[in-house]
């Protein structure tokens, strides 16, 4: 198999037939819970657990089938019903089953039970958890259409829906003004990268008349060299929305608003990794053009650095977190930018990073449950005692971000950066201080959480979460722990039918840039200790003068840039319509109006009401008439 | 008596009456102006009825008398429900037409 060759799929056959249960299973439960009414307050939740599971079931059952299977016979194509037809062309919707979207499927469903589960005890005292469920189950059932779509319109559905999950869970406590307006932003900017989707999609439509994954990398090759260029750049501003890449990064730290499984599950583990699935699914697109998948370098390395300066600065455990997401997803398309050396890294680092950062908010979430919500970490310190799974599952994650061999993140993460320095110096080095920062930030919040001293609140009482929350975090640290050996020799053999075969070897003992990266990890930590735990954390943030703080703690200025570049023009043409509106248009109709009012009330003089004067009128108007007829005789 | 002088005499007639509509302010003398206007346009068509030995301008007088009776009957009303609201019967008085 020569580098770039992806297998065609095979018909599916037997339970591949029924493939598509995994997305209906979860979008009925969804239905159920919604339409249900209160009647099923109490048994809802429970339901949509047992959804997210059987589609789990589903997908742990095909995937054993896909080991088993032949490599040739590995990507199975479910057609499922003609959607748009037309005499000229139509648009079959199908699925498709491959080594790439069955891992996704894989992610999806089973970090979606774990917070599921997890939810039971973190919103057990929520009236509407009902509605939360019904949200989760719809958010399951648009994620999974999203990855297991045969083409890019099917895929645009999905990938709309889980934006629509993301807006409602986002908002989901919309009597707080600042969530409601969370969710308006999250969704708005949003839309920005959908408008890249929707032209890439009408191009392909417009190009190949049709969207299919298979259409589209078998014509794109005989298209020129400029449509390679332009669609791959319009799916990078999609995959940038949904990923929030910079420049359109800063809706992921509000979306933190939502309750904590949401960010753990939408806005950490799945969701916001769809833009590196687009890319993968689109690697055919983006080896064609240079241009693109130079976009798309860029903007990871920018990214993961700006998501790890974010993490540095601020005091919101959440908004940390974000934070090291965004720089983790950074990663991501970083490597899938790389090309044929880094698809399965970035896959690779996806499902690790889908790990561990999910096990770290819900650890968060654990914290924030046992401190009555508080979020800001100079109210923490000294929390390892009072919350032991909590801060020894977190630990695990923690170990694992930050690239401890032989923690997940240590494979996943080294392979990148050595992949990078594969490109180029320039970009290595950068990811290599991205991991330095990343190692720093989060030894930050460790200290600040969890060791020191304690800094709670009055009437706080920190205690250990519900085994509901505590069983999902264990199994999701002991993923972290091991799911970077488990796949590490693995996973680019597996995806090679999707993603083509990989130039580069992957090692098991540290290479020099491995040694490197622990090093620089090392240095990261050792500072993170030093300015953070030998020193007692003051309660309130200390004032700073320091510009990286400042520029930090304001999420790299990130709304004030929208607000200079996109809203205050906006604005500005808007008053501009309304003044044109107000100051011609309007003008005009009113000024034809007053010379009418003029001309009337000039007119209505004669009107005196005076019968005489009228009779004057008569009589003058009759002699008038007599004199011309008198004159016509005459002449 | 010539047709010539009645025409004066009805011209004389009818400048006095259509003066005495522009200039009076009392709604009763403004018809009577009006009906001396309307004689005097009865006189003109006797006379020519005369000169012409033909009976339309009789015939045509006496129509014009039927319909000034009968303007007279919808006129006084009027005046008189005026006098009754306003106690007065000045026409400058009733100038509630004007906008």
């Amino acid at each position: 198999m020569t580098v770039l060759e992806t297998i065609a799929p095979v018909l599916a056959t037997g339970m591949f037939e029924w493939a598509w249960l995994m997305i209906a299973i979860p979008a009925l439960g969804a239905a159920l819970l919604l339409l249900g009414g209160s009647a099923l307050d109490k048994v809802g939740p429970p339901v949509a657990v047992g959804a997210v599971l059987a589609s789990f079931a589903m997908a742990a059952y095909l995937f054993g089938q896909q080991l088993l299977s032949p490599v040739g016979e590995r990507a199975v194509s479910v057609p499922l019903y003609e959607w748009i037809a037309t005499p000229t062309w139509s648009v079959q919707a199908g699925l498709l089953i491959d080594p790439l979207s069955i891992l996704f499927a894989l992610l999806i469903t089973g970090v979606g039970a774990l917070i599921h589960i997890y939810s039971l005890g973190y919103m057990a005292h929520d009236e509407r958890k009902r509605r939360f469920f019904a949200y989760l189950n719809l958010f399951i059932a648009a994620m999974l259409i999203l990855v297991l779509a045969d083409s890019y319109l099917v895929l645009f559905v999905g990938w709309e829906g889980v934006g629509l999950a993301s807006y409602l869970l986002i908002g989901f406590w919309q009597h707080k003004p600042s969530a409601a307006a969370a969710a308006k932003k999250a969704f708005v900017m949003n839309r920005v990268g959908d408008l890249g989707m929707t032209m890439a999609v009408m191009a392909m439509l417009a190009l190949f008349g049709s969207s299919a994954f298979e259409a589209v990398n078998h014509g794109i090759g005989q298209a020129g060299p400029f449509w390679p260029t332009l669609i791959g750049l319009l799916l990078l501003v999609g995959a940038c929305g949904k990923s929030a890449q910079v420049p359109l990064q800063a809706w992921l730290l509000d979306a933190m608003e939502g309750p904590t499984p949401v960010s753990a599950l939408i806005h950490a583990a799945t969701m916001v990794t769809a833009g590196v699935y687009l890319v993968v699914r689109s690697h055919a697109i983006f080896e064609l053009s240079t241009t693109a998948s130079t976009a798309v370098v860029v903007v990871g390395t920018v990214t993961l650095l700006a998501g790890a300066w974010i993490g540095t600065s601020k005091d919101d455990i959440k908004k940390v977190l974000a934070g090291s997401t965004m720089s983790q997803i950074g990663y991501m398309i970083l490597a899938a930018g790389l090309g044929p050396a880094g698809y399965a890294f970035a896959i690779f680092h996806l499902l690790t990073h889908g790990f561990f950062k999910a096990n770290m908010f819900l650890g968060a979430g654990s914290v924030m449950h046992g401190m009555n919500d508080d979020v800001n970490m100079r109210h923490y310190g000294a929390l390892a005692k009072a919350m032991p799974y909590t801060f020894w599952t977190f630990a695990m994650g923690y170990l694992a971000i930050i690239g401890v061999p032989p923690l997940a993140g240590y494979f996943s993460k080294d392979h990148i950066i050595e992949a990078a320095f594969g490109r180029s110096a320039l970009i290595g080095s950068l990811a290599l201080l991205g991991a330095g920062v990343t190692a720093f930030y989060m030894t930050r919040l460790m200290l600040m959480t969890f060791l020191g001293e304690k800094r709670w609140q009055e009437g706080v009482h920190p205690h250990e979460s519900p085994k509901t929350m505590t069983v999902p975090l264990i199994l999701l640290a002991a993923l972290s722990v091991v799911s970077g050996v488990a796949m590490n020799g693995w996973i680019q053999g597996w995806l090679e039918p999707a993603t083509g075969a990989h130039p580069h070897e992957i090692s098991w003992v540290p290479t020099p840039v491995g040694w490197a990266t622990m090093a620089v990890v090392a240095v990261g930590v050792a500072v993170g200790w030093l300015l953070f735990g030998r020193r007692p954390i003051p309660e309130s943030a200390p004032a700073s003068s320091n510009p990286f703080t400042i520029v930090g703690r304001n999420d790299l200025f990130g709304d004030a840039v929208n607000d200079t570049l996109v809203v205050k023009p906006t604005m500005l043409l808007a008053d501009g319509v309304v003044a044109t509106d107000q100051r011609a248009i309007d003008a005009g109709a009113d000024g034809l109006a007053d010379i009418v009012q003029g001309l009337s009330s000039r007119g209505r003089q004669l009107q005196t009401g005076q019968v005489r004067r009228y009779a004057l009128g008569l009589t003058m108007g009759v002699v008038g008439i007599g004199v011309v007829m008198i004159l016509s005789q005459l002449a | 008596m010539s047709t010539e002088n009645l025409l004066i005499l009805a011209a004389i007639i009818f400048t006095i009456g259509a003066i005495g509509v522009m200039v009076r302010r009392n709604a009763l003398v403004i018809f009577m102006s009006v009906e001396m206007m309307l004689n005097s346009a009865n006189l003109a068509m006797v006379a020519f009825a005369l000169a012409w030995g033909g009976l339309e301008g009789q015939v045509a007088s006496f129509f014009v008398m039927v319909v000034a009776a009968a303007e007279v009957v919808v006129g006084l009303s009027i005046i008189m429900i005026i006098f009754r609201t306003r106690r007065s019967t000045s026409v400058d008085a009733a100038s509630l037409l004007k906008l």
